[in-house]
Protein backbone atom coordinates (compact mmCIF):
# COMPACT_ATOMS: atom_id res chain seq x y z
CA UNK A 1 0.00 0.00 0.00
CA UNK A 2 2.65 2.21 1.14
CA UNK A 3 4.14 1.14 -2.60
CA UNK A 4 1.49 2.31 -4.54
CA UNK A 5 0.77 5.55 -2.46
CA UNK A 6 4.76 6.48 -3.43
CA UNK A 7 3.72 5.50 -6.84
CA UNK A 8 1.48 7.94 -6.89
CA UNK A 9 3.32 10.75 -5.70
CA UNK A 10 5.96 10.10 -8.39
CA UNK A 11 3.47 10.27 -11.12
CA UNK A 12 2.78 14.05 -10.26
CA UNK A 13 5.26 15.85 -11.55
CA UNK A 14 6.27 19.35 -11.21
CA UNK A 15 5.23 19.44 -15.16
CA UNK A 16 1.81 19.33 -13.68
CA UNK A 17 2.00 22.77 -11.29
CA UNK A 18 3.49 24.33 -14.49
CA UNK A 19 0.37 23.10 -16.50
CA UNK A 20 -1.98 25.25 -13.66
CA UNK A 21 0.76 28.39 -13.96
CA UNK A 22 -0.11 27.88 -17.97
CA UNK A 23 -3.71 27.95 -17.22
CA UNK A 24 -3.28 30.60 -15.14
CA UNK A 25 -1.48 33.01 -17.36
CA UNK A 26 -4.13 32.53 -20.21
CA UNK A 27 -6.90 33.42 -17.51
CA UNK A 28 -5.17 36.34 -15.82
CA UNK A 29 -4.30 37.71 -19.91
CA UNK A 30 -7.94 37.29 -21.29
CA UNK A 31 -9.17 39.29 -18.48
CA UNK A 32 -6.21 41.55 -18.53
CA UNK A 33 -6.92 41.78 -22.36
CA UNK A 34 -10.70 42.40 -22.49
CA UNK A 35 -10.67 44.86 -19.01
CA UNK A 36 -8.57 47.38 -21.40
CA UNK A 37 -10.14 46.38 -24.55
CA UNK A 38 -14.01 47.22 -22.93
CA UNK A 39 -12.52 50.32 -21.08
CA UNK A 40 -10.66 51.77 -24.40
CA UNK A 41 -13.77 50.76 -26.33
CA UNK A 42 -17.23 51.95 -25.73
CA UNK A 43 -18.29 55.46 -25.40
CA UNK A 44 -17.91 57.59 -22.06
CA UNK A 45 -20.31 60.41 -21.13
CA UNK A 46 -20.24 61.07 -17.49
CA UNK A 47 -22.88 63.32 -15.91
CA UNK A 48 -23.57 63.85 -12.04
CA UNK A 49 -27.26 61.75 -12.07
CA UNK A 50 -25.79 58.58 -13.87
CA UNK A 51 -22.83 58.65 -11.05
CA UNK A 52 -25.38 58.32 -8.25
CA UNK A 53 -25.83 54.58 -7.09
CA UNK A 54 -28.93 52.83 -8.31
CA UNK A 55 -32.21 52.78 -6.07
CA UNK A 56 -35.00 52.28 -8.40
CA UNK A 57 -35.12 56.24 -9.14
CA UNK A 58 -35.52 57.40 -5.60
CA UNK A 59 -32.34 59.30 -4.21
CA UNK A 60 -29.86 57.79 -2.47
CA UNK A 61 -29.32 58.40 1.24
CA UNK A 62 -26.12 58.31 2.66
CA UNK A 63 -23.48 55.82 2.30
CA UNK A 64 -23.38 51.84 1.43
CA UNK A 65 -20.37 51.22 3.89
CA UNK A 66 -23.37 50.20 6.29
CA UNK A 67 -22.86 47.78 9.27
CA UNK A 68 -24.95 44.66 8.21
CA UNK A 69 -26.91 41.95 9.99
CA UNK A 70 -24.57 40.14 12.83
CA UNK A 71 -26.52 37.05 11.98
CA UNK A 72 -24.03 36.89 8.98
CA UNK A 73 -20.76 37.50 10.51
CA UNK A 74 -22.13 34.98 12.88
CA UNK A 75 -22.27 32.55 9.79
CA UNK A 76 -18.79 33.36 9.03
CA UNK A 77 -17.52 32.66 12.08
CA UNK A 78 -18.91 29.43 12.28
CA UNK A 79 -18.39 28.77 8.62
CA UNK A 80 -14.02 28.98 9.82
CA UNK A 81 -15.01 27.00 12.54
CA UNK A 82 -16.10 23.61 10.98
CA UNK A 83 -14.19 25.07 7.90
CA UNK A 84 -10.95 23.99 10.13
CA UNK A 85 -12.35 21.04 11.20
CA UNK A 86 -13.28 20.06 7.72
CA UNK A 87 -9.56 20.05 6.70
CA UNK A 88 -8.79 17.44 9.51
CA UNK A 89 -11.03 14.78 7.87
CA UNK A 90 -8.95 15.36 4.37
CA UNK A 91 -5.98 13.80 5.55
CA UNK A 92 -7.37 11.09 7.61
CA UNK A 93 -9.74 10.00 4.47
CA UNK A 94 -6.64 9.65 2.43
CA UNK A 95 -5.00 7.69 4.74
CA UNK A 96 -8.07 5.51 5.57
CA UNK A 97 -6.92 2.13 4.35
CA UNK A 98 -3.57 1.82 6.08
CA UNK A 99 -5.21 3.15 9.52
CA UNK A 100 -8.15 0.39 9.04
CA UNK A 101 -10.91 -0.20 11.92
CA UNK A 102 -8.86 1.41 14.28
CA UNK A 103 -8.55 4.32 12.50
CA UNK A 104 -11.92 4.72 12.06
CA UNK A 105 -12.51 4.32 15.74
CA UNK A 106 -10.71 7.06 16.51
CA UNK A 107 -11.55 9.13 14.13
CA UNK A 108 -14.99 9.11 15.66
CA UNK A 109 -13.66 10.79 18.99
CA UNK A 110 -12.86 13.88 16.35
CA UNK A 111 -16.76 13.25 14.90
CA UNK A 112 -18.36 12.71 18.60
CA UNK A 113 -17.67 16.08 19.65
CA UNK A 114 -17.47 18.13 16.58
CA UNK A 115 -21.10 17.12 16.36
CA UNK A 116 -21.78 18.01 20.14
CA UNK A 117 -20.86 21.39 19.20
CA UNK A 118 -23.03 21.56 16.09
CA UNK A 119 -25.31 20.13 18.22
CA UNK A 120 -24.82 23.59 20.60
CA UNK A 121 -25.01 25.93 17.98
CA UNK A 122 -28.14 23.96 16.98
CA UNK A 123 -29.68 24.51 20.78
CA UNK A 124 -28.25 27.80 20.82
CA UNK A 125 -30.14 29.28 18.08
CA UNK A 126 -27.22 30.95 16.39
CA UNK A 127 -28.42 28.97 12.86
CA UNK A 128 -32.45 30.34 13.65
CA UNK A 129 -32.88 33.28 11.33
CA UNK A 130 -35.91 33.85 12.57
CA UNK A 131 -35.59 35.35 15.50
CA UNK A 132 -32.02 36.37 16.70
CA UNK B 1 10.93 18.22 -20.86
CA UNK B 2 10.26 20.88 -23.74
CA UNK B 3 7.57 18.25 -26.01
CA UNK B 4 5.72 17.92 -22.36
CA UNK B 5 5.89 21.37 -22.09
CA UNK B 6 4.30 22.35 -26.05
CA UNK B 7 1.73 19.73 -25.32
CA UNK B 8 0.21 21.20 -22.07
CA UNK B 9 0.61 24.82 -23.74
CA UNK B 10 -2.01 23.31 -26.77
CA UNK B 11 -3.80 21.28 -24.10
CA UNK B 12 -4.42 24.69 -22.10
CA UNK B 13 -5.24 26.95 -24.79
CA UNK B 14 -7.26 24.76 -26.17
CA UNK B 15 -9.16 24.06 -22.92
CA UNK B 16 -9.48 27.88 -22.66
CA UNK B 17 -11.21 27.96 -26.32
CA UNK B 18 -13.50 25.20 -25.43
CA UNK B 19 -14.67 26.51 -21.63
CA UNK B 20 -15.19 29.74 -23.64
CA UNK B 21 -17.14 28.96 -26.23
CA UNK B 22 -19.19 26.33 -23.98
CA UNK B 23 -20.01 29.28 -21.66
CA UNK B 24 -21.10 31.54 -24.55
CA UNK B 25 -23.38 28.71 -26.00
CA UNK B 26 -24.41 27.68 -22.81
CA UNK B 27 -26.27 31.35 -22.88
CA UNK B 28 -28.09 30.70 -26.07
CA UNK B 29 -28.79 27.15 -25.48
CA UNK B 30 -30.10 28.60 -21.89
CA UNK B 31 -32.43 31.26 -23.54
CA UNK B 32 -33.57 28.58 -26.06
CA UNK B 33 -34.09 26.32 -23.45
CA UNK B 34 -36.22 28.73 -21.13
CA UNK B 35 -37.94 29.41 -24.33
CA UNK B 36 -39.12 25.59 -25.37
CA UNK B 37 -40.24 25.32 -21.51
CA UNK B 38 -42.07 28.86 -21.76
CA UNK B 39 -43.56 27.48 -25.44
CA UNK B 40 -41.97 30.27 -27.09
CA UNK B 41 -39.65 30.70 -30.06
CA UNK B 42 -36.07 32.07 -28.08
CA UNK B 43 -33.05 34.10 -29.98
CA UNK B 44 -33.27 33.63 -33.77
CA UNK B 45 -32.52 36.76 -35.69
CA UNK B 46 -28.55 36.99 -35.62
CA UNK B 47 -27.57 34.57 -37.93
CA UNK B 48 -29.64 30.58 -38.79
CA UNK B 49 -31.41 29.94 -35.46
CA UNK B 50 -30.02 32.73 -33.70
CA UNK B 51 -26.52 30.71 -33.31
CA UNK B 52 -24.64 34.12 -33.66
CA UNK B 53 -26.51 35.40 -30.54
CA UNK B 54 -23.78 34.73 -27.77
CA UNK B 55 -21.05 36.09 -30.38
CA UNK B 56 -23.65 39.55 -31.12
CA UNK B 57 -23.94 39.68 -27.31
CA UNK B 58 -20.12 39.54 -26.66
CA UNK B 59 -19.66 42.26 -28.82
CA UNK B 60 -22.71 44.07 -27.66
CA UNK B 61 -21.02 43.91 -24.10
CA UNK B 62 -17.80 45.38 -25.20
CA UNK B 63 -18.70 48.30 -27.11
CA UNK B 64 -21.24 49.59 -23.75
CA UNK B 65 -20.22 51.99 -21.93
CA UNK B 66 -18.06 51.76 -18.80
CA UNK B 67 -19.63 53.37 -15.91
CA UNK B 68 -18.47 53.42 -12.10
CA UNK B 69 -20.69 55.33 -9.95
CA UNK B 70 -19.22 57.86 -7.44
CA UNK B 71 -18.21 57.08 -4.56
CA UNK B 72 -17.23 53.71 -5.51
CA UNK B 73 -13.59 52.04 -5.02
CA UNK B 74 -11.71 52.03 -8.37
CA UNK B 75 -9.11 49.48 -7.80
CA UNK B 76 -12.00 47.14 -6.06
CA UNK B 77 -14.39 47.69 -8.74
CA UNK B 78 -12.51 46.45 -11.29
CA UNK B 79 -10.65 44.25 -9.36
CA UNK B 80 -14.28 42.08 -8.41
CA UNK B 81 -15.55 41.05 -11.93
CA UNK B 82 -11.55 39.69 -12.96
CA UNK B 83 -11.34 37.81 -9.85
CA UNK B 84 -14.52 36.28 -10.65
CA UNK B 85 -13.79 35.27 -14.17
CA UNK B 86 -10.15 34.54 -13.90
CA UNK B 87 -10.50 32.04 -11.16
CA UNK B 88 -13.60 30.62 -12.98
CA UNK B 89 -11.62 29.90 -16.13
CA UNK B 90 -8.58 28.13 -13.61
CA UNK B 91 -10.98 25.67 -12.15
CA UNK B 92 -10.56 23.52 -15.55
CA UNK B 93 -7.16 22.62 -15.06
CA UNK B 94 -7.53 19.52 -12.44
CA UNK B 95 -10.38 17.76 -14.82
CA UNK B 96 -8.79 14.67 -16.30
CA UNK B 97 -10.27 14.94 -20.07
CA UNK B 98 -9.76 11.43 -20.84
CA UNK B 99 -6.97 8.01 -21.01
CA UNK B 100 -3.25 8.75 -22.18
CA UNK B 101 -2.47 9.94 -25.56
CA UNK B 102 0.58 8.55 -27.35
CA UNK B 103 2.11 10.96 -29.53
CA UNK B 104 4.86 9.69 -31.62
CA UNK B 105 5.87 7.14 -28.76
CA UNK B 106 5.57 9.59 -25.56
CA UNK B 107 2.46 9.15 -23.79
CA UNK B 108 1.04 12.28 -21.94
CA UNK B 109 -1.92 12.71 -19.54
CA UNK B 110 -5.06 13.91 -21.26
CA UNK B 111 -5.00 16.43 -18.42
CA UNK B 112 -3.56 19.95 -17.64
CA UNK B 113 -2.50 19.23 -13.81
CA UNK B 114 -2.37 15.41 -12.72
CA UNK B 115 -1.30 16.40 -9.14
CA UNK B 116 -2.16 14.69 -6.26
CA UNK B 117 -4.35 17.29 -4.42
CA UNK B 118 -6.43 17.58 -7.16
CA UNK B 119 -9.91 17.89 -5.36
CA UNK B 120 -8.61 20.29 -2.74
CA UNK B 121 -6.78 22.43 -5.77
CA UNK B 122 -10.74 22.54 -7.19
CA UNK B 123 -12.26 23.97 -4.14
CA UNK B 124 -9.45 26.21 -3.49
CA UNK B 125 -9.93 28.10 -6.34
CA UNK B 126 -13.86 27.87 -6.26
CA UNK B 127 -13.43 29.36 -2.67
CA UNK B 128 -12.04 32.44 -4.61
CA UNK B 129 -14.48 32.73 -6.81
CA UNK B 130 -16.66 34.16 -3.15
CA UNK B 131 -14.07 37.24 -3.43
CA UNK B 132 -15.17 38.43 -6.48
CA UNK B 133 -18.53 38.70 -5.84
CA UNK B 134 -17.95 40.18 -2.52
CA UNK B 135 -15.33 42.32 -3.47
CA UNK B 136 -17.56 43.51 -6.52
CA UNK B 137 -20.73 43.76 -4.45
CA UNK B 138 -18.67 45.91 -1.51
CA UNK B 139 -17.11 48.28 -3.94
CA UNK B 140 -19.95 49.98 -6.04
CA UNK B 141 -21.60 51.57 -2.67
CA UNK B 142 -24.77 50.54 -2.93
CA UNK B 143 -26.54 49.37 -0.36
CA UNK B 144 -28.33 46.47 -2.97
CA UNK B 145 -24.84 45.75 -4.41
CA UNK B 146 -23.90 45.56 -0.54
CA UNK B 147 -27.42 42.87 0.43
CA UNK B 148 -26.67 40.67 -2.61
CA UNK B 149 -22.66 40.10 -1.96
CA UNK B 150 -22.92 39.47 1.66
CA UNK B 151 -25.71 37.28 1.13
CA UNK B 152 -23.72 35.20 -1.87
CA UNK B 153 -20.78 35.25 0.37
CA UNK B 154 -22.76 33.78 3.30
CA UNK B 155 -24.39 31.37 1.28
CA UNK B 156 -21.57 30.08 -0.50
CA UNK B 157 -19.31 29.48 2.49
CA UNK B 158 -22.33 27.42 4.09
CA UNK B 159 -22.49 24.85 1.22
CA UNK B 160 -18.96 24.73 0.41
CA UNK B 161 -18.95 22.75 3.92
CA UNK B 162 -21.60 20.47 3.09
CA UNK B 163 -19.98 19.85 -0.10
CA UNK B 164 -16.10 19.63 1.18
CA UNK B 165 -18.02 16.86 3.39
CA UNK B 166 -19.92 14.97 1.05
CA UNK B 167 -16.85 13.86 -0.98
CA UNK B 168 -15.34 12.27 2.09
CA UNK B 169 -17.05 8.95 1.49
CA UNK B 170 -15.37 8.77 -1.81
CA UNK B 171 -11.88 9.77 -1.17
CA UNK B 172 -12.53 7.09 2.45
CA UNK B 173 -12.95 4.58 -1.15
CA UNK B 174 -10.31 5.99 -3.62
CA UNK B 175 -7.62 6.49 -0.70
CA UNK B 176 -6.32 9.43 -2.82
CA UNK B 177 -7.45 12.94 -3.76
CA UNK B 178 -5.94 12.48 -7.29
CA UNK B 179 -8.70 13.47 -9.58
CA UNK B 180 -7.44 10.89 -12.44
CA UNK B 181 -7.28 7.92 -9.31
CA UNK B 182 -10.46 8.89 -8.51
CA UNK B 183 -11.74 8.31 -12.01
CA UNK B 184 -9.87 5.22 -12.24
CA UNK B 185 -11.66 3.81 -9.25
CA UNK B 186 -15.03 4.21 -11.11
CA UNK B 187 -14.26 2.04 -13.98
CA UNK B 188 -16.64 -0.74 -12.47
CA UNK B 189 -19.47 0.86 -10.56
CA UNK B 190 -20.09 4.73 -10.67
CA UNK B 191 -19.89 6.49 -7.28
CA UNK B 192 -23.53 7.59 -8.19
CA UNK B 193 -24.76 3.73 -7.52
CA UNK B 194 -22.55 3.23 -5.01
CA UNK B 195 -23.17 6.73 -3.00
CA UNK B 196 -26.55 7.91 -4.35
CA UNK B 197 -27.01 10.57 -1.43
CA UNK B 198 -23.65 12.14 -1.15
CA UNK B 199 -24.44 12.67 -5.14
CA UNK B 200 -27.87 14.40 -4.14
CA UNK B 201 -26.06 16.78 -1.67
CA UNK B 202 -23.18 17.36 -4.09
CA UNK B 203 -25.44 18.60 -6.71
CA UNK B 204 -27.48 20.87 -4.47
CA UNK B 205 -24.15 22.24 -3.02
CA UNK B 206 -23.48 22.93 -6.62
CA UNK B 207 -26.34 24.38 -7.61
CA UNK B 208 -25.77 27.12 -4.49
CA UNK B 209 -21.89 27.49 -4.83
CA UNK B 210 -22.60 29.00 -8.68
CA UNK B 211 -25.57 30.73 -7.55
CA UNK B 212 -27.92 29.14 -9.93
CA UNK B 213 -31.93 28.95 -9.29
CA UNK B 214 -33.31 28.15 -6.98
CA UNK B 215 -30.34 29.29 -4.83
CA UNK B 216 -29.82 32.67 -6.90
CA UNK B 217 -30.65 35.19 -4.11
CA UNK B 218 -27.73 36.77 -4.87
CA UNK B 219 -28.97 38.68 -7.88
CA UNK B 220 -32.76 37.96 -6.94
CA UNK B 221 -33.92 40.95 -9.17
CA UNK B 222 -37.47 40.91 -7.32
CA UNK B 223 -35.86 42.14 -4.27
CA UNK B 224 -32.14 43.37 -4.86
CA UNK B 225 -32.38 45.00 -8.51
CA UNK B 226 -29.45 43.04 -9.84
CA UNK B 227 -27.90 42.04 -6.68
CA UNK B 228 -23.81 42.31 -6.28
CA UNK B 229 -23.89 43.46 -9.85
CA UNK B 230 -26.43 46.52 -9.73
CA UNK B 231 -23.96 48.86 -10.74
CA UNK B 232 -21.99 47.24 -13.27
CA UNK B 233 -21.74 48.05 -17.04
CA UNK B 234 -20.23 46.84 -19.87
CA UNK B 235 -17.90 43.75 -20.43
CA UNK B 236 -17.43 43.78 -16.76
CA UNK B 237 -21.03 42.79 -15.70
CA UNK B 238 -20.77 40.43 -18.68
CA UNK B 239 -17.68 39.15 -16.60
CA UNK B 240 -19.82 38.49 -13.73
CA UNK B 241 -22.46 36.52 -15.88
CA UNK B 242 -20.47 34.92 -18.30
CA UNK B 243 -18.03 33.47 -15.12
CA UNK B 244 -21.72 31.85 -13.93
CA UNK B 245 -21.52 30.03 -16.94
CA UNK B 246 -18.29 29.29 -17.11
CA UNK B 247 -18.30 27.51 -13.02
CA UNK B 248 -21.66 25.85 -14.58
CA UNK B 249 -19.39 23.98 -17.30
CA UNK B 250 -16.74 23.43 -14.69
CA UNK B 251 -19.32 22.36 -11.70
CA UNK B 252 -20.62 19.95 -14.57
CA UNK B 253 -17.49 18.44 -15.31
CA UNK B 254 -16.90 18.18 -11.23
CA UNK B 255 -20.25 15.84 -11.68
CA UNK B 256 -19.11 14.04 -14.02
CA UNK B 257 -15.75 13.01 -12.83
CA UNK B 258 -16.50 12.04 -9.35
CA UNK B 259 -19.90 10.99 -9.30
CA UNK B 260 -20.27 9.29 -13.19
CA UNK B 261 -17.18 7.69 -13.72
CA UNK B 262 -15.50 10.63 -16.01
CA UNK B 263 -14.46 9.17 -19.01
CA UNK B 264 -15.79 6.00 -18.57
CA UNK B 265 -18.05 3.88 -21.08
CA UNK B 266 -18.48 0.30 -20.98
CA UNK B 267 -15.48 -0.94 -23.54
CA UNK B 268 -13.32 1.30 -22.63
CA UNK B 269 -10.72 -1.29 -21.27
CA UNK B 270 -11.30 -3.56 -24.64
CA UNK B 271 -9.82 -0.17 -26.69
CA UNK B 272 -6.14 -0.68 -24.64
CA UNK B 273 -4.16 -0.60 -27.97
CA UNK B 274 -5.44 2.21 -29.38
CA UNK B 275 -4.82 4.75 -26.50
CA UNK B 276 -5.73 7.92 -29.03
CA UNK B 277 -9.20 6.46 -30.02
CA UNK B 278 -9.86 5.65 -26.36
CA UNK B 279 -8.88 9.02 -24.75
CA UNK B 280 -10.94 10.71 -27.28
CA UNK B 281 -13.87 8.26 -27.28
CA UNK B 282 -13.43 9.24 -23.35
CA UNK B 283 -13.31 12.88 -24.28
CA UNK B 284 -16.27 12.75 -26.17
CA UNK B 285 -18.71 10.27 -23.37
CA UNK B 286 -17.43 13.03 -20.86
CA UNK B 287 -18.70 15.73 -22.88
CA UNK B 288 -21.61 14.08 -23.14
CA UNK B 289 -22.13 14.23 -19.36
CA UNK B 290 -20.94 17.31 -19.52
CA UNK B 291 -23.64 18.78 -21.55
CA UNK B 292 -26.44 16.70 -20.09
CA UNK B 293 -25.45 18.41 -16.56
CA UNK B 294 -25.35 21.60 -18.25
CA UNK B 295 -28.88 21.00 -19.65
CA UNK B 296 -30.07 19.80 -15.79
CA UNK B 297 -28.95 23.07 -14.39
CA UNK B 298 -31.65 25.00 -17.26
CA UNK B 299 -33.99 22.59 -16.58
CA UNK B 300 -34.07 23.16 -13.09
CA UNK B 301 -33.90 26.71 -13.31
CA UNK B 302 -37.19 26.53 -15.15
CA UNK B 303 -38.85 24.55 -13.17
CA UNK B 304 -38.13 25.26 -9.16
CA UNK B 305 -39.17 28.36 -7.43
CA UNK B 306 -36.58 30.44 -5.49
CA UNK B 307 -36.27 29.45 -1.80
CA UNK B 308 -36.47 31.92 0.49
CA UNK B 309 -33.11 33.25 2.46
CA UNK B 310 -33.60 31.21 5.30
CA UNK B 311 -34.81 28.68 3.83
CA UNK B 312 -31.68 28.52 2.20
CA UNK B 313 -29.57 28.92 5.14
CA UNK B 314 -31.76 26.01 7.41
CA UNK B 315 -31.18 23.50 4.07
CA UNK B 316 -27.47 24.01 4.16
CA UNK B 317 -26.57 24.20 8.04
CA UNK B 318 -29.41 21.76 9.54
CA UNK B 319 -29.66 19.32 6.65
CA UNK B 320 -27.07 18.92 4.27
CA UNK B 321 -24.00 19.39 6.98
CA UNK B 322 -25.34 17.28 9.53
CA UNK B 323 -26.67 14.63 6.75
CA UNK B 324 -23.04 14.53 5.36
CA UNK B 325 -21.10 14.29 8.76
CA UNK B 326 -24.23 10.82 9.63
CA UNK B 327 -22.78 9.70 5.79
CA UNK B 328 -19.14 9.67 6.63
CA UNK B 329 -19.77 7.69 10.09
CA UNK B 330 -21.80 5.06 8.46
CA UNK B 331 -19.48 4.58 5.08
CA UNK B 332 -16.20 4.39 7.15
CA UNK B 333 -17.79 1.74 9.33
CA UNK B 334 -18.90 -0.20 5.73
CA UNK B 335 -15.49 0.52 4.48
CA UNK B 336 -14.10 -0.74 7.92
CA UNK B 337 -15.79 -3.62 9.06
CA UNK B 338 -17.45 -5.22 5.36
Amino acid sequence: MLNSYLNKNTMESNVDYLGILLQMAFALGFVGLTMVATHTLGPKRRTAQKAEAFECGVESVGNARLPFSIKYFLTAILFVLFDVEVIFFYPWAVNFKELGGIGYLKMLFFIAPLFLGYLYILKKGALNWEKM
Amino acid sequence: MISVITFKLILVSLLFLVTLGIAAYSTYFERKIAAFLQDRIGPNRAGPFGLLQPIADGVKMIFKEEHRPAGSNRLLFILGPSLAMATALMTSAAIPWGTHIEIGGHSYAFQVADINVGVLYVFAIVSLGVYGILIGGWSSNNKYSLLGAIRASSQMISYELAMGLSIIPIILYTGSLQMSDIVEGQHQVWNVFRYPLGFLIFLICAFAETNRTPFDLPECETELVGGYHTEYTSMKLGFFLFSEYVNMFVSSAMIATLFFGGYHFPGLSSLEHLPNLAAFLGFGVLFAKILFFIFFFMWIRWTIPRFRYDQLMRLGWQVLMPTSIVLIVIYGAIFSFL
